[in-house]
């Protein structure tokens, strides 16, 4: 052990260390590097959590109680009572459900129209739709929010859905996959009689499962974060989003009553972490697929 | 069928983004308040007035500072901890998950979250700081530590994007290569310089030109935390956009600032762009 030691400051190599040794340290090194950003990850959720069922008395201790002396569901009745959450779950499940839906639609016609369809000039229609991936948001907000008021749609459910509808990514990733797709099954379908609506419905949506499962996901937690949009187009409280409601029920409260805005935030982050959890795997898996391809 | 197909996504994108940016063109040169009948038409003026205004530079700055400074740390830590999770550790496909999980969760909500371990008097970060000898500073009422606080917040739910995608990188890159190389006598230095950083570099600027887009468009922390503040120490482009357009009501103002950030982020993907056909043209 010393005499490894003392050739390591000699010629200060990694390579100077037993192989073993060193692929224990480095594993070693491993462990508590992840396990550091577990923490830091999870700590947030855990302060969130726990000071949920915290009384206010004791959220105000120093030092803190790491472990919840005595845990309560006060918070929550509070917080659901302190802003109409009803509400905000009603207008967030529509926007979400609503939206990725005919978001989805969109994209999935879109998609096989470019990918199957003959159409003069089929190539310069979908460039223009592929440069619509170079307008952001923040560029069309404000003329969308005077087309919205132009139509009297500000404050409806039609301004806070319709400028989402449109699909720009969704589309050029579908294209891209339904193009891989084994021509032969295609084809035999067409000399089948089958339809272009049929073949899409029987052949391209099962074949293409896994990528549309990405996008939907993708879809469905962009929606319910939303945040901007929301904001700007919605102004009464029974019209608001989770995000939009949280945040007001922030800026009345205050930073007083801490256990009752958390409880409020964990009303807005359940629903995502359970879809989460359940599904992880092909997230995760999905987005990692798209980036080393695309 | 093929205009049946297409034609819904068509119309909206030319109602919900090109019309808009035409619009917003528009707007640029004229002065509103949203309210009277008359749109006034002032040329430059909206130009002139907002480029030449010391707090536009401060905000460009700010925004500056932010994208690099998160961007950055996205992109190391997020190969740290990629090259990490690539080893063959029990449990790393769980710590992959949990990593991942901010990145599904609401801005606003997790903002709020850490405003509340932000506080300076009864907030857990004091406690930490308190821990290991530190003091704690005002966080989002100080102009010096707001900013980096916005930026912890925003690098911590952001990291596990770049870590999973660069993941995914390391894991495409051929294990024989790795393996010639050990044959050839190269250490484990040698091996990450000359053959995983090259092997990464197109997910490097795939996740370069991406994080850098996706930090232009970063409000839900800044509203929720500062609000923009203190002073505006906080505001960035996209920021000061929503405050001149939805809070002051000066659409020439919103727009010149929707417009500078469009030519930004349009810059960079179009950065991207001829990286990318490069690459596709082979493939």
């Amino acid at each position: 052990m010393a005499t490894s030691r003392r050739s390591a400051v000699v010629r200060p190599s990694v390579t100077i260390l037993s192989p073993r040794l060193a692929r224990r340290l480095w594993r070693a090194a491993g462990y508590a590097g992840i396990a550091i950003a577990l923490l830091v990850v999870c700590l947030p959720l855990y302060w969130m959590l726990t000071a949920a069922v915290k009384t206010n008395r004791e959220i105000y201790t120093l030092p803190p109680d790491w472990i919840p002396l005595a845990p309560t569901l006060q918070n929550f009745a509070d917080a659901w009572n302190a802003a109409p959450f009803g509400r905000f779950y009603a207008n967030s499940i529509v926007l979400t459900v609503v939206g990725t839906t005919v978001k989805m639609l969109n994209a999935i016609f879109s998609a096989y129209a470019f990918a199957f369809l003959r159409f003069p000039k089929r190539d310069v229609v979908f460039v223009i739709v592929l440069a619509a991936l170079m307008i952001p948001e923040e560029a069309t907000i404000l003329p969308n929010y005077l087309t919205m008021a132009n139509f009297g749609w500000v404050n409806t459910f039609p301004g806070l859905l319709l400028p989402g509808f449109v699909s720009a990514f969704g589309t050029f990733l579908l294209r891209q996959h339904f193009l891989g797709l084994p021509r032969e099954v295609l084809d035999a379908a067409r000399v089948d009689g089958a339809g272009h609506l049929r073949i899409l419905r029987s052949i391209v949506v099962p074949m293409s499962r896994p990528v549309l499962a990405t996008l939907l996901l993708l879809s469905v937690v962009n929606r319910w974060n939303d945040f901007l949009w929301p904001l700007i187009i919605t102004n009464t409280s029974d019209m608001r989003t989770l995000p939009i409601g949280i945040y007001f029920l922030f800026s009345q409260e205050g930073n007083t009553v801490w256990g009752v805005v958390m409880a409020g935030t964990l009303f807005v982050v359940l629903p995502l972490l359970v879809l989460f959890l359940a599904v992880q795997r092909h997230i995760v898996a999905g987005i990692a697929a798209g980036a080393v391809k695309g | 069928m093929f205009a049946a197909f297409v034609a819904p996504n068509l119309f909206l994108f030319a109602v919900f983004s090109y019309w808009p940016l035409i619009q917003n063109a528009y707007l640029s040169f004229v002065e509103w308040d949203f309210i009277s009948p008359e749109k006034l038409w002032v040329g430059l003026d909206n130009w002139q007035r907002v480029l030449t205004e010391p707090q536009f530079w401060t905000i460009a700055k700010t925004t500056f500072v932010f994208t690099t400074v998160s961007v950055g740390s996205l992109l190391g830590l997020g190969l740290a901890l990629a090259l990490l999770l690539n080893q063959p550790l029990r449990g790393r496909d769980g710590a992959r998950a949990a990593l991942f999980a901010p990145t599904i969760l609401s801005g606003s909500a997790i903002a709020l979250v850490w405003i509340f371990m932000f506080d300076p008097s009864w907030g857990i970060i004091r406690v930490l700081l308190e821990a290991v000898g530190m003091q704690s500073p005002r966080w989002l009422t100080d102009i010096t530590w707001a900013l980096p606080a916005i930026i912890i917040v925003y690098v911590w739910k952001n990291l596990g994007y770049t870590v999973v995608i660069f993941l995914a990188g390391l894991q495409s890159i051929p294990k024989e290569l790795h393996d010639a190389a050990r044959v050839d006598g190269a250490g484990p230095w040698q091996r990450f310089r000359n053959v995983t950083l090259p092997g990464l570099g197109p997910i490097s600027f795939f996740l370069l030109v991406t994080n850098i887009l996706a930090s232009f468009q970063s409000f839900d922390i800044v509203k929720v935390m500062t609000g923009g503040g203190p002073v505006i120490a906080t505001t960035t482009l996209i920021y000061q956009m929503y405050q001149e357009g939805f809070v002051a009501y000066h659409a020439g103002s919103a727009a010149v600032y929707a417009l500078v950030l469009f030519f930004l982020m349009l810059a960079a993907t179009t950065f991207q762009l001829r990286f990318v056909q490069r690459r596709v043209a082979y493939s």
